[in-house]
């Protein structure tokens, strides 16, 4: 099964959220979606789950029972301990007894929760809360899942959990949408998509939207033209969307940061705003 | 500007019967960026919070320009906490002025992109916005010692260039930055290292030094989701780094076995361990002990 999002337009007012923008989610395939602050990532993942309307364009998605969302606020409720958001969240899918005390288990267990089921979400730390949120919205096992900056904040070695968490969940067919902020994150999604001012700037497979980057990214300590350039660690990459770079410059294969960089530049350089 | 600007001598801090921080001993000095890495819970914004004196020591001694972290002392920092410590009921505007007024200092101009929403409550803009605005007022009175606290957790990678900028910037003028991150690309911009795990100071210096005698292994194969399955399966310390499988401080020969045993070609390479393996390493040694 595939869900999608197409040719679609949300308009909050007079600001244009999203616009034309299609996306598809396979089953058993996870679909990231990174893009900066006000891109539209989260009306767009907000779209397929539902939760807000289209002024065009088309939404399949599952009945709301068999979608999982996890949305960019913490997902849990404060005053009750990890085992009593699980069950009240399972309970509104009608999973109780048994049943519910093996999926609990397996779940929290996976997302190595087990010795924090019974402490209050208030007094986990973020990651800990994060893969609650995770654990919430995944445990009626929907077909389609929704994860809104699952890893933002996040130390190096829960998102990991979060990871194996996400990768089970298409293993076993779920078509999973995520957006992060962590671009070594998208390079690991089977299709990802670079959104920017709520049009997309590029979408494909890692390699696909590698091989589609035009123009040549420079590195030096200084650049030649400020606005087309960016830090790296202690050098400056620079973009070069059209005409070969001067002599004396030096060529770099850009990675995934370099090409979303380049990409929003190029877009924001070329509109004045 | 001489002298240390930040430091921790054998600093403990319990809550209860808790140790959240556990004997550090730490110091920055002026011209460098100094990156504090750990998982969450490792004690980093309690070590953080001890160095400014907003929370007090159980023993050892915190030492902030010098003297004692009092108010006099903390006029000459600049602090961005996680939460950003603005005033989401006022506007952009007002919070500059208010800090501005805290540090007597000269109100700040807001940036172009920002000029616009020069009205609009904190509140209310993109989280972005609100880092900007929460590095604008702990710059405005050119601090001599940045403390900055996951800056860029959130922010996109064009803002977190320009970020990085301002940081490296503020150094390069004289100033000691502390800065804790979650995102190894950022650790890798800093002049030196510290790693801190169940509230120790376990590592110190450069990437190589942190990584220490941790080594890892590549793993390559068609499907990354099928290999990695099997190999978390069998309790191997995995990670994912991009779309290739790495698995820390392992013995190929286990690994074959495992994914062989699973059905799954795959090539195994010995490689150079990360960051990231090494807290794994360290996380996976503390849940056991």
């Amino acid at each position: 099964m595939t869900y999608s999002v197409r040719s679609a337009t949300v308009r909050f007012g007079h600001v244009l959220a999203l616009d034309d923008v299609t996306v598809e989610v396979p089953g058993g395939s996870v679909v990231a979606v990174v893009g900066g602050d006000g891109a539209g990532k989260s009306t767009l993942l907000r779209a397929l789950a539902g939760e807000v309307a289209l002024e065009s364009g088309t939404i399949e998605a599952p009945p709301k029972e068999r979608l999982g969302y996890l949305p960019a606020s913490s997902g849990s409720w404060a005053a009750l301990t990890v085992t009593q958001n699980i069950d009240f969240v399972a309970g509104i899918y009608g999973l109780a007894g048994e049943e519910l005390a093996a999926r609990r288990a397996e779940l929290l267990d996976r997302a190595s929760l087990t010795p924090a089921a019974g402490r209050l979400a208030a007094q986990l730390s973020g990651g800990m809360r994060r893969k609650l949120g995770f654990i919430m919205a995944i445990v009626h096992r929907p077909e389609l899942l929704i994860l809104d900056e699952p890893s933002t904040g996040i130390d190096p070695v829960s998102r990991i959990d979060l990871w194996r968490l996400a990768s089970e969940a298409a293993a076993s067919g779920a078509a999973v949408l995520m957006s992060t902020t962590y671009l070594d994150e998208a390079e690991r999604a089977a299709h990802l998509v670079v959104l920017d001012g709520g049009k997309i700037l590029v979408q494909g497979s890692y390699d696909q939207v590698r091989a589609g980057f035009a123009g040549v990214v420079t590195q030096g300590a200084a650049p030649v033209r400020p606005e087309w350039a960016w830090r790296r660690g202690r050098v400056r990459h620079e973009y070069w969307p059209g005409a070969a770079p001067p002599p004396g410059t030096t060529a770099v294969p850009p990675d995934l940061e370099d090409i979303v960089i380049a990409l929003s530049l190029a877009r924001r350089n070329a509109v004045p705003s | 500007m001489t002298g240390v600007l930040l430091r921790a001598r054998q600093v403990t801090r319990r809550f209860g019967a808790f140790t959240a921080v556990d004997d550090v001993s730490m110091q920055v000095q002026p011209g460098e960026v100094v990156g504090l890495l750990g998982a969450n819970g490792a004690g980093k914004t309690t070590l953080i919070r001890m160095l400014l004196g907003l929370l007090a020591v159980t023993s050892g001694s915190v030492e902030l320009l010098g003297g004692v972290p009092d108010r006099e002392h903390r006029r000459r920092l600049g602090y961005v906490p996680q939460g950003l410590g603005l005033y989401g009921d006022l506007t952009a505007a007002e919070n500059l002025l208010f800090s501005a007024r805290a540090y007597d200092s000269a109100v700040p101009a807001l940036p172009p992109a920002l000029a616009g929403r020069a009205d609009v409550l904190v509140r209310e803009l993109p989280l972005g916005a609100q880092r900007q605005v929460a590095f604008l007022a702990a710059l405005a009175h050119s601090p001599e010692v940045l403390v900055l606290d996951e800056p860029t957790s959130g922010v996109d990678a064009l803002a977190r260039a320009a970020l990085w900028d301002t940081i490296r910037g503020q150094a390069e003028h004289g100033a000691g930055v502390l800065v804790t991150t979650h995102y190894m690309q950022e650790a890798q911009q800093c002049d030196r290292l510290l790693l801190m795990s169940n509230g120790k100071l376990v590592a110190q210096g450069s990437e190589a030094d942190i990584i220490g005698s941790t080594t890892a292994v590549a793993v390559r194969t068609g499907d990354w989701a099928q290999a990695f399955a099997a190999l978390n399966a069998a309790g191997a310390p995995v990670m994912l780094a991009g779309r290739a499988i790495r698995v820390a401080n392992a013995d190929p020969g286990e690994l074959h076995e495992v994914l062989t045993a699973a059905g799954i070609q795959a090539t195994l390479q010995p490689v150079p361990a990360t960051i990231e393996e090494r807290m794994l390493v360290l996380a996976r040694e503390a849940s056991a002990s």
